[in-house]
């Protein structure tokens, strides 16, 4: 088993990786679809993100803040679609999330299971606030923070995302 | 100053970006259609999602199908003879409820209802949703190609689930009711209270805006009211499932509604509703039940205005009546038949009523003076003989149809009239009702 620091040191030890356009495409199109279609079925699906949880993956396996915000915008629009509030709630929020994430993966190593549920659970409940900021200042709605059901889901998110990511590793390609 | 914006270039996007997003936010850009103006985004992104959402629930009903139809029949036979047995029993309580049903009209038509009933619905299968817990939306199979339009109502057999939100070609978003930015007129079936049905963050049903010193028991079922234009009247919601004082002046009201929304699959919009109005009133003075009656009725030809009244008026079978000259309304009914109307304009509804509201006994003057009681050509004239049947009128029609119940069926027969009149004994003069009654008691 190799040890592997867990802060990088330089830029030069940093992996930056590369996803084809059709990956780019459709798996950020099959969070989505999950996400939407299982609800359905099984009401409590909905405490989980994947769209968020596949923001957080491409931000920080590409490495660049551009990149890792341009994805949250798009896949928080279209989130956003699907929901009967205002366009741009999630966008906002997974924009943040998208340049916050690839910032993050510049700096530390994200390949660790470990490192991954607390980036995830930390960058959900990011998420949440700056959702629940824009939702309640901006627009006005009346939303509840709820801290209990919040850190719950932040917590199973994370555990979702340990699993999810070592799937999507599969996909990438080192630069 | 290259170097100023090479150092902060990320910073500047991110700004660019979440600046635009909440630009968009208040200004967002519509696309617009017959079915409404839906954002362009929006529309985009749904018709990216549904598809697939299409897809897999095609998919998955495919196999559920063969799989239920050609292989899991095990207990189909028992089951089929459940079913027989249940419409057996179904049978004999829709026979009672048909009589009960018509019952209903009759009085909802005697009292001027307006009677709401559902005429057509488009079945819609539930293909997603929104997939957050802020927004509690599903989205169905049929959009404006299948005659969709915002604002229908959405249910299933087992109460209502929403109404739709927006339209695309294809699909629909459907809010459901336990969403916070949802309301649905409501009213609690036996105590008739009425509140407004909302939504919560948490996915619950409350009804609020009923008064904290009203009385409401747990387990009361809650029914649409009709008020929010909506949903029609009627429809079930669910029950109370818990009470408890607000903080204000209203209660907390827990509904558990009656369609399962977290499983819902299949769904009808309501596209069309129907809605009955009794026959026009006059808008100054209010209808008497007689009148109405009078306007469904047959009409008969008009009577020859130079024919003499020759004190027929006593004759036992019609003057003493109470259903026929001493009733006033029966003397407005007879006169109020279109083809009374031309020539006696004094006898027509609202004038016969402007009589009886000023001369405290004007019915048994109407009555002499017509010639009510000569059976072969003043039948017209007589209340209750022109109501009895509209031709081949005879007097002796008019003693059995007196003493019917006024309950007992259609109301253009002569009993319906008697409803309006006294039902009371024929041959002694019953209380006279008062001369500006408007329903029948």
């Amino acid at each position: 088993m190799t040890d592997m620091p867990l802060v990088r040191t330089s830029r030069e030890e940093i992996e930056v990786y590369r996803f084809g356009p059709v990956i780019s495409v459709l798996i950020p199109l099959l969070a989505l679809v999950i996400q939407a279609f299982v609800p359905v079925k099984v009401r409590s699906f909905a405490i989980f993100d994947l769209p968020l949880l596949v923001t957080i993956f491409f931000a920080v396996a590409r490495r660049s803040q551009v990149a890792g915000m341009l994805t949250g915008a798009v896949i928080g629009l279209v989130q956003d679609a699907l929901t009967h509030q205002p366009i741009g709630l999630y966008g906002v929020a997974k924009t943040v999330v998208g340049y916050g994430a690839s910032s993050l993966g510049v700096r530390i190593d994200v390949e660790n299971p470990g490192t991954r549920l607390l980036v995830t659970s930390g960058f959900y409940l990011v998420h949440q606030a700056v959702y629940f900021l824009v939702a309640r200042n901006v627009l006005g709605i009346a939303i509840e923070w709820l801290w209990a059901h919040t850190l719950l889901a932040a917590v199973l998110n994370g555990l979702v995302a340990v699993v999810l990511f070592g799937l999507l590793d599969r996909f990438k390609h080192s630069t | 100053m290259e170097n100023f914006f090479t150092r902060y270039r990320n910073a500047g996007i991110l700004v660019l970006l979440l600046f635009a997003q909440v630009v968009g936010l208040a200004v967002p850009v519509k696309r617009t259609s017959e079915s409404g103006s839906t954002s362009l985004i929006r529309f985009w992104g749904v018709s990216a999602v549904t598809p697939l959402e299409k897809a897999l629930v095609n998919t998955n009903q495919g196999v559920r199908n063969v799989w239920r139809n050609y292989f899991y029949l095990r207990g189909v036979r028992r089951e089929n003879r459940e079913l027989k047995e249940q419409i057996e029993r179904l049978r004999i309580e829709q026979v009672r409820l048909s009589e009960d049903a018509a019952q209903a009209r009759r009085l909802q038509a005697l009292l001027g209802f307006k009677e709401q009933y559902i005429a057509q619905t488009v079945a819609a299968q539930v293909i997603g949703s929104s997939g957050s817990d802020q927004s509690h939306v599903v989205y169905i199979d049929k959009g404006s190609n299948d005659g969709i339009k915002p604002d229908m109502a959405v249910i299933t057999p087992d109460g209502i689930v929403g109404k739709v939100l927006r339209v695309v070609h294809s699909s629909a978003q459907v809010l459901l009711i336990n969403d916070p930015s949802s309301g649905v007129g409501a009213i609690l079936q036996s105590s008739r209270l009425q509140g407004i049905l909302q939504g919560t963050a948490a996915g619950e049903v409350m009804l609020r805006y009923v008064m904290s010193d009203e009385k409401v028991t747990t387990g009361e079922q809650v029914l649409t009211s009709g008020g929010d234009r909506i949903f029609p009247k009627g429809l079930p919601v669910g029950t109370v499932q818990q009470t408890n004082p607000g903080s204000d002046l209203f209660l907390n009201i827990r509904v558990k509604p009656a369609a399962d929304l977290s499983r819902v699959e299949e769904v009808l919009v309501v596209s069309k509703v129907v809605e009955n109005t009794a026959p026009a009133s006059e808008p100054s003075a209010p209808l008497r039940a007689a009148d109405i009656l009078a306007e469904r009725l047959p009409s008969v030809p008009p009577k020859p205005p130079a024919v003499p009244a020759t004190g027929t008026a006593t004759s036992p079978t019609t003057a003493t009546k109470p259903g026929a000259a001493t009733n006033p309304s029966n003397g407005v009914t007879g006169a109020s038949n279109a083809g009374m109307r031309p020539s006696t304009p004094a006898a027509g509804p609202s004038q016969a009523r402007a009589a009886a509201a000023t001369s405290g006994d004007a019915a048994p003057d109407n009555a002499t003076k017509k010639p009510a009681a000569k059976p072969s050509e003043t039948a017209p004239g007589g209340g209750a003989v022109g109501v009895t049947s509209g031709a081949g009128i005879k007097p002796a029609v008019v003693k059995p149809a007196a003493s019917k119940p006024a309950a007992s069926g259609d109301a253009e027969k002569p009993k319906a009239i008697d409803s309006a009149g006294k039902p009371a004994k024929p041959a002694a003069p019953s209380p006279q009702p008062s001369p500006g009654e408007e329903v029948p008691r």
